[in-house]
């Protein structure tokens, strides 16, 4: 494929046809946030918080899908980005719980002086934990509607479509059809929209429960990877294990097999294994 | 929903579709929809359910996709609907006296004859009536020359006024002699956003994929705009000619005419004056009547063609641009209703550079004015009688909600896209409120941010959260007593992300009109 030239930041760049603005910036070790934004999923460009300034666009251009083109003048740290980011960031903060984010995520608050609080009392996503099964939690009042759940959900992944966004504006929220739990829904506990929710609103129910009974402890955590015992594929787990049980599992992103999505038996059927000594 | 997708399979023969079938219907989805609620006045679950397994759709999708649009109700109601217009212009007016459970709704489009109500029958027989207005005509006009003068539902008639000589004269001239005449006349959109037309033609017609649409967007829903519902309500078959030359000279092998939901009656005329056209040979395409479901956003481009394919009206975003990759990822050409129509005279050599302008709010005889570009606003406001007697001009917002206020002392601009620049503001759709020195300039701020609230849809951050937060705050600067000069700071940061960082022209305009407003009203406590 051809090389297209362009400049970020006004160094010379040579990024292949087809990539993305977000591609070259890495390629140049420029730290871009980005919350909507998965290698393993589409770009949908919601969150905007990846956006740069472009010569000769009137408005600013979300890095994460906008492809490079011949000739580019990017600025990736102008007032007018370094503007919308810290916004963005604000108000996200300002109605969501985004305590659970990545440290990643605070260190760019912390970059861009987010301080959501300076819009006083205002409304946000607040509401009750959606505890409807044995596996997962939805606790929808961390969602920042990135869409990777839908989207994992859906066509990039596990071609389910249990769930969908619903409603618009501000009230727009994930939801199953009429909002039925998902025990009633065409949901199959793949998991991967846990897998892919970037702010800690889909999780495990174990880690759920030890989060509530205040054991959750991510220091004494150890990750051990194996193969997944169950069919033939060969899907890489990591085993997240806490006082010798395992607490969670995933699968790494980049993993050839599975680009991170498991089925319910890799990701929920670990119970077999912490099963001590016949029951009595 | 039988009748629009014929009798369902027996039981034991229905299996689930996927591919091709499942592609080729998935864009019947608004449809069947709207067949169910005339049915039954509600979508239900188990309606919602057949649905989707007729047209092998996730019910979780339909059901993002029903919630979406403010005209789908997900409860039971009575067999009839009254909707009341409570947006900028009709609550000028005293309000009238809205029978029990009655809908508040945004602009209907009916401001020339506020304050505007909508009723809805639901039943066997749907039917929908609009406020009632006695026909208007605008002697000397070129765009509006057989408004209240032709039948809007003979041909004959349209015929009898010169009707379909373009069409005759544009198949003679040939595809490129007529996108370089529009692009000599220099005819940009009348939309809103004022794009070079031929410019838009000649991309389109360049595209080597096919096939080639044409969508007629007739989703009218900036606050105060009601040109296009004039001209479709009557004189529906000019757009059909104008349709007819735009697909002949791009090579369009469909047509889409998207018209909103709040306007039963322009459909109808739209439908048949296609349905016509037709029979008497004039159109060798396929055009369609779409209904919009009561959402703002899908008046933009990309956003009306997600809602033509059956899903939310979401904006993508641009590049790719429509005339590359627009409906169902083919080569579009997006164009207004005034935009198509002006192409009549422009292909009869009679194009004169006049624009539509929609006068509201507190002038004598508010409706639909065709004045020359560069006009000044003053004699637009003259023309439609001028302010109550007694009264004294407080304000102007230009180009509707997404437009700017203007002062009595600028009213002296004139009505072309460089001068209205030169004060900050844009000609938008067309709009022009006038509001007198009895106007609640607070109150219209009001409903200015929460129409932005609810009409956003919530796909990106800045908007979603940016127009939550600009009216919350706005709430909270009028209601105190302080200068609210931090808020003020506060609203002029939110409106700069807005701008900058929204996905659409929704986000991007959505804070114009207030931050116009805090400047130039006196709104704020000294």
């Amino acid at each position: 494929m051809p090389d297209v030239h362009l400049t970020i930041d006004g160094r010379d760049v040579l990024s292949r046809e087809g990539s993305t603005i977000l591609d070259a910036c890495r390629g140049l070790r420029i730290d871009t946030p980005t919350l909507c934004q998965l290698d393993t999923l589409t770009p949908v460009n919601v969150c905007r918080v990846c956006v740069v300034e472009l010569d000769g666009s009137r408005v600013l251009v979300p890095a994460c899908s906008r492809k490079v083109e011949e000739g580019m003048k990017i600025q990736t740290d102008s007032p007018r980005v370094r503007h919308s980011r810290r916004l963005v960031l604000e108000m996200l903060a300002s109605s969501v719980d985004m305590s659970l984010t990545s440290p990643q995520v605070h260190g760019w608050m912390g970059r861009y002086g987010a301080e959501p609080s300076r819009f006083g009392k205002v409304a946000t996503v607040a509401q009750p934990v959606k505890i409807d099964n044995e596996l997962y939690v939805r606790d929808y009042s961390r969602c920042i509607l990135c869409y990777k759940c839908v989207e994992a959900c859906g066509v990039d992944a596990q071609n389910t479509f249990a769930i969908g966004v619903a409603g618009r504006g501000f009230d727009a929220h994930i939801s199953t059809e009429f909002d039925v739990g998902l025990p009633d829904s065409a949901c199959v506990y793949c998991g991967n929209c846990i897998g892919v929710c970037p702010t800690g609103a889909l999780m495990f129910k174990s880690e759920y429960d030890m989060r509530s009974a205040g054991k959750w402890d991510e220091s004494r955590q150890t990750v051990t990877e194996t193969v997944c015992p169950y069919c033939g594929v060969g899907c890489m787990l990591e085993l997240h294990v806490q006082d010798n049980s395992i607490v969670k599992v995933t699968s790494p992103l980049d993993h050839s097999v599975t680009s991170g999505h498991l089925c319910v038996k890799g990701r929920f059927g670990f119970e077999f294994v912490q099963r001590r000594g016949p029951k009595s | 929903m039988d009748g629009l997708l014929g009798a369902p399979e027996p039981v034991h023969h229905h299996v689930a579709h996927g591919g091709r079938i499942t592609r080729t219907q998935r864009h019947l989805l608004l449809p069947v929809l709207h067949a169910i609620q005339d049915r039954v006045g509600w979508v239900s679950r188990g309606a919602l359910e057949y649905a989707c397994r007729r047209l092998s759709i996730p019910p979780a999708e339909a059901y993002g996709v029903v919630s979406f649009y403010a005209r789908f109700a997900l409860e039971p109601r009575g067999e009839v609907t009254v909707h009341v217009c409570d947006d900028i212009v009709c609550q000028l007016v005293d309000a009238i006296d809205a029978p029990e459970g009655a809908r508040r709704v945004p602009c209907l489009g009916l401001c020339d004859r506020a304050p505007a109500t909508l009723t809805e029958r639901f039943g066997a027989v749907y039917e929908a009536v609009q406020s009632a207005h006695p026909p208007f005509r605008q002697p000397g006009s070129k765009l509006l020359r057989r408004i209240g003068v032709v039948d809007p539902e003979s041909i004959e008639s349209y015929r009898d006024h010169g009707g379909f000589a373009a069409l005759k004269r544009a198949r003679e001239m040939g595809p490129a002699a007529i996108i370089r005449a529009v692009t000599e006349a220099g005819l940009l959109g009348r939309g809103g956003a004022a794009f070079p037309t031929g410019r838009k033609w000649q991309s389109v017609a360049d595209q080597p994929v096919r096939p080639h649409y044409l969508v007629c967007n007739a989703d009218e829903s900036e606050p105060g705009t009601f040109k296009d519902r004039v001209l479709l309500e009557n004189d529906p078959f000019a757009l059909v000619e104008g349709m007819a030359i735009a697909a002949f000279a791009t090579g369009c092998e469909k047509a889409y005419v998207y018209v909103r939901d709040e306007y039963p009656l322009a459909r109808e005329r739209v439908a048949r004056a296609i349905k016509e056209a037709r029979e008497h040979g004039y159109l060798d395409f396929d055009v369609e009547v779409r209904r919009g479901a009561g959402a703002y956003i899908c008046g933009e481009e990309t956003a009306l063609f997600n809602s033509i394919e059956g899903k939310r009206g979401e904006p993508r975003n641009k590049p790719p641009f429509p005339v590359q990759v627009g409906l169902f990822g083919k080569p579009t050409l997006p164009n207004n209703v005034e935009t198509l129509v002006n192409v009549i005279d422009i292909v009869n050599g009679e194009f004169g550079d006049t624009r539509l302008f929609c006068v509201s709010g507190h002038v004598l005889h508010p409706g639909v004015y065709e004045v020359a570009m560069g006009t000044p606003l003053r004699s637009l406001i003259e023309l439609a009688g001028g302010l109550p007697p007694g009264r004294t001009m407080q304000a102007v917002l230009l180009g509707g909600a997404a437009g700017s206020f203007l002062t009595p002392e600028q009213i002296d601009v004139p009505l072309s896209f460089e001068g209205v620049r030169e004060i900050g503001a844009t000609l938008g759709s067309g709009a022009v409120m006038v509001f007198d020195d009895t106007a609640e300039m607070k109150q219209v701020l009001l409903r200015i941010a929460r129409f932005f609230r609810d009409e956003s849809c919530g796909q990106c951050v800045p908007c979603r959260v940016g127009t939550r937060r600009q009216e919350e705050i706005l709430e909270r600067m009028f209601s105190s007593h302080g200068d609210g000069r931090a808020d003020v700071m506060l609203l002029s940061d939110i409106a700069q992300a807005m701008r900058d960082a929204s996905i659409c022209g929704l986000g991007q305009t959505a804070a114009n009109a207030i931050a116009s407003g805090l400047t130039q009203l006196k709104v704020l406590n000294a």
